[in-house]
């Protein structure tokens, strides 16, 4: 290969098309990968404490990866996207426990009620220029928070409220096997990972990351950037509603505000940020790594978030581009070094 | 090519812009013909890049009108200008450097492209197929522009030569009918430079017609079916190289600037 690009000029176009064909190849193959660990996890992790704890890592990677739409391809930040994992919690909550609703409907009526409120928050707001759909979702975050806890009769305030299970024609998910809803929950995720993976890499993918790097540029190329953002926004709801939805019909079978406050706005954050923006593979190393830190400190209470003030200013200093990218530069780097290495040797020997 | 009797593109009028105090651009007129190369030259802070910014919308005019085949360029957003057929290169080459060169080529199909969000992300109708075609395009047309053994490179890595390159293969993958080009050859060598002109003089046997604004004046002596000189925001002379390059008044503007030619 090397021999035929070094003594023709023509090959070489062909070969840089052949990495990047292998690139986006090995790119695939790494999602599959993740969901055959997926699959054969439950059969080694017997403990339910465990299986739970992954579960909770399939939520939170649906947020993050939602948010990482957001932060890392349309470049804007949402402070407050636990409201709209409250919304579709809720939503759907109180559209099943409440009304009598079927579980799939209320998750698609949960879905339109979030993209609405997105819809109607990020119309405005994102076409002016700067930060402001953070100020926004800020003051969303604290409307939904009070909401919640203020309106008893319908969320049942503090205390919470019971929900249901989720009935497929007849077929209830079992609330006892645990295994069941670690399936139904990285179904979503496996689902929801493919479908933003398509989305990066298509024409509306790389507008908004077009106008992330540069919204003149983008403009000039015929991209209506502020409508861009809207939809990136919109999508990112989505997927919290989505992860509400599958919170609200979890095997607890209740829910209640506290989940969907400031504090968790502020972990996806974190998650997006220390998984690294824009990279497929940071809301994964973000999700896993914040869920057993959350795990780890649920005793400490509101110290969660000292913590995740301390991450992220550690994080910006060591690591700016996130964990993700930080790793694949080691592994590129180490892989480098021992190909000189044995290519130092096969010249020795020859 | 420039016959003067083919129809104008482009017919700007009584155009004008202020920033605070100073006069940027005042009442200038001037009109872009079909398939004409033409250039816009003048000392710094003639206004050049001005009636670009005013002309794709990224600065509000003050007065004036623009238009474009029928529609009136002034009032539009800038997307909305692009997608009339205009494009536009940048003295700072803007391109999209979290990107790879390919994809910011990519970037300069969207126009023609229908996939949306949905599509996109559930691969129907014709995303797939879509996404292929658009690979090919830019692949061949970063081939045809030399740059095929750079396709899968960040964008920020290139040295700025080839920045110009790439953007200028960009914009030409939107299709467009009249091209704005901010100094092409602003940082390239004089090969480089030579190149470019050449790619200039291609686009326009493409069916592209150009608008330039450049310093370099070997090249805009030898590229140009017509000049318009600016100083100081206002109009100063119009015409083919011969009769610009003879001109007193043109001379005088710059003098202490640079000798033409």
């Amino acid at each position: 290969m090397n021999a035929t690009a070094e003594t023709q000029p023509q090959p070489v176009a062909e070969n840089e098309a052949l990495v990047m064909a292998r690139r986006r190849r090995a790119q695939k193959l790494q999602i599959l990968s993740l969901f055959a660990l997926v699959i054969v996890l439950p059969l080694a992790v017997r403990n339910s404490y465990y299986i739970h704890v992954i579960i909770f890592i399939g939520l939170n990677l649906i947020l993050a990866t939602g948010l990482n739409l957001l932060m890392g391809y349309a470049g804007q930040v949402s402070l407050g996207h636990a409201a709209f994992f409250g919304i579709g919690a809720y939503a759907s909550g109180i559209l099943t426990a409440t009304y009598g609703w079927n579980a799939w409907p209320a998750m698609l009526a949960a879905l339109v009620v979030t993209c609405l409120v997105a819809w109607l928050v990020g119309r405005p707001t994102l076409r002016l220029k700067g930060h402001y759909l953070a100020m926004a979702t800020l003051g969303v975050g604290i409307i939904v928070s009070v909401v919640l806890r203020q309106w008893v009769d319908l969320t049942g305030g503090p205390a919470g409220m019971k929900t249901t299970g989720i009935t497929t024609f007849g077929w209830e998910l079992r609330s006892d096997a645990d295994v069941h809803y670690y399936y139904f929950v990285w179904g979503w995720v496996c689902v929801l990972t493919i479908l933003f993976a398509n989305l990066v890499e298509s024409r509306p993918g790389r507008a908004l990351r077009a106008l992330h790097d540069s919204e003149l540029a983008a403009q000039i190329l015929g991209i209506d950037t502020a409508a861009f953002k809207v939809r990136a926004f919109v999508i990112s709801a989505a997927y919290a509603s989505i992860a509400g939805t599958l919170y609200a019909h979890s095997s607890m079978r209740f829910i209640s505000p506290t989940p969907f406050g400031f504090q968790t706005s502020i972990a996806l954050l974190v998650m997006v940020v220390l998984g690294g923006q824009g990279t497929l593979w940071g809301p994964v190393v973000g999700a896993v790594t914040i869920t057993f830190i959350q795990e780890f400190l649920r005793p400490f209470g509101e110290w969660e978030i000292v913590v995740y003030g301390l991450i992220l200013m550690v994080l910006m200093v060591v690591m700016p581009g996130g964990l993700a990218r930080g790793l694949g530069m080691l592994w590129h780097w180490g892989r480098e070094r021992v190909g000189r290495l044995r290519a130092a040797r096969a010249g020795g020997g020859a | 090519m420039s016959a003067p009797r083919a129809r104008a593109l482009l017919q700007v009028s009584e155009l004008s812009k202020t920033f605070g105090g100073l006069e940027a651009v005042s009442d200038v007129s001037f009109e872009v013909r079909e398939g004409q190369i033409k250039a816009l030259i003048g000392p710094n802070g003639a206004g050049k890049t001005t009636i670009f910014n005013l002309l794709t919308s990224v600065l509000p005019a003050d007065a004036g009108s623009a238009q474009y085949d029928g529609h009136e360029l002034l009032r539009l957003p800038t997307y909305r200008v692009a997608a009339l057929g205009i494009g536009r290169t940048f003295q700072t080459s803007l391109l999209f450097d979290q990107m790879t060169v390919l994809e910011n080529v990519m970037v300069g199909h969207h126009l023609h492209g229908h996939t949306n969000m949905i599509t996109a992300a559930l691969r129907i109708f014709g995303a797939s197929a879509e996404e292929r075609e658009y690979r090919e395009l830019a692949m061949d047309a970063l081939g045809n522009a030399g740059l095929a053994d750079l396709a899968g490179r960040p964008a920020s890595e290139l040295p700025i030569g080839q920045r110009r390159l790439v953007e200028v293969a960009r914009a030409l993958a939107s299709e467009p009918r009249l091209l704005l080009m901010d100094e092409p050859a602003a940082g390239l060598n004089m090969r480089e430079t030579e190149r470019m002109g050449e790619i200039i003089q291609q686009t326009r046997e493409g069916g592209v017609t150009v608008l330039l604004v450049e310093h370099d004046m070997s090249l805009v002596m030898s590229i140009s079916d017509e000049i318009l000189v600016l100083d100081g925001g206002r109009r100063l002379a119009e015409g083919p190289p011969e009769q610009i390059r003879n001109d007193e008044r043109v001379l005088a503007a710059y003098l202490g600037e640079e000798a033409l030619d």
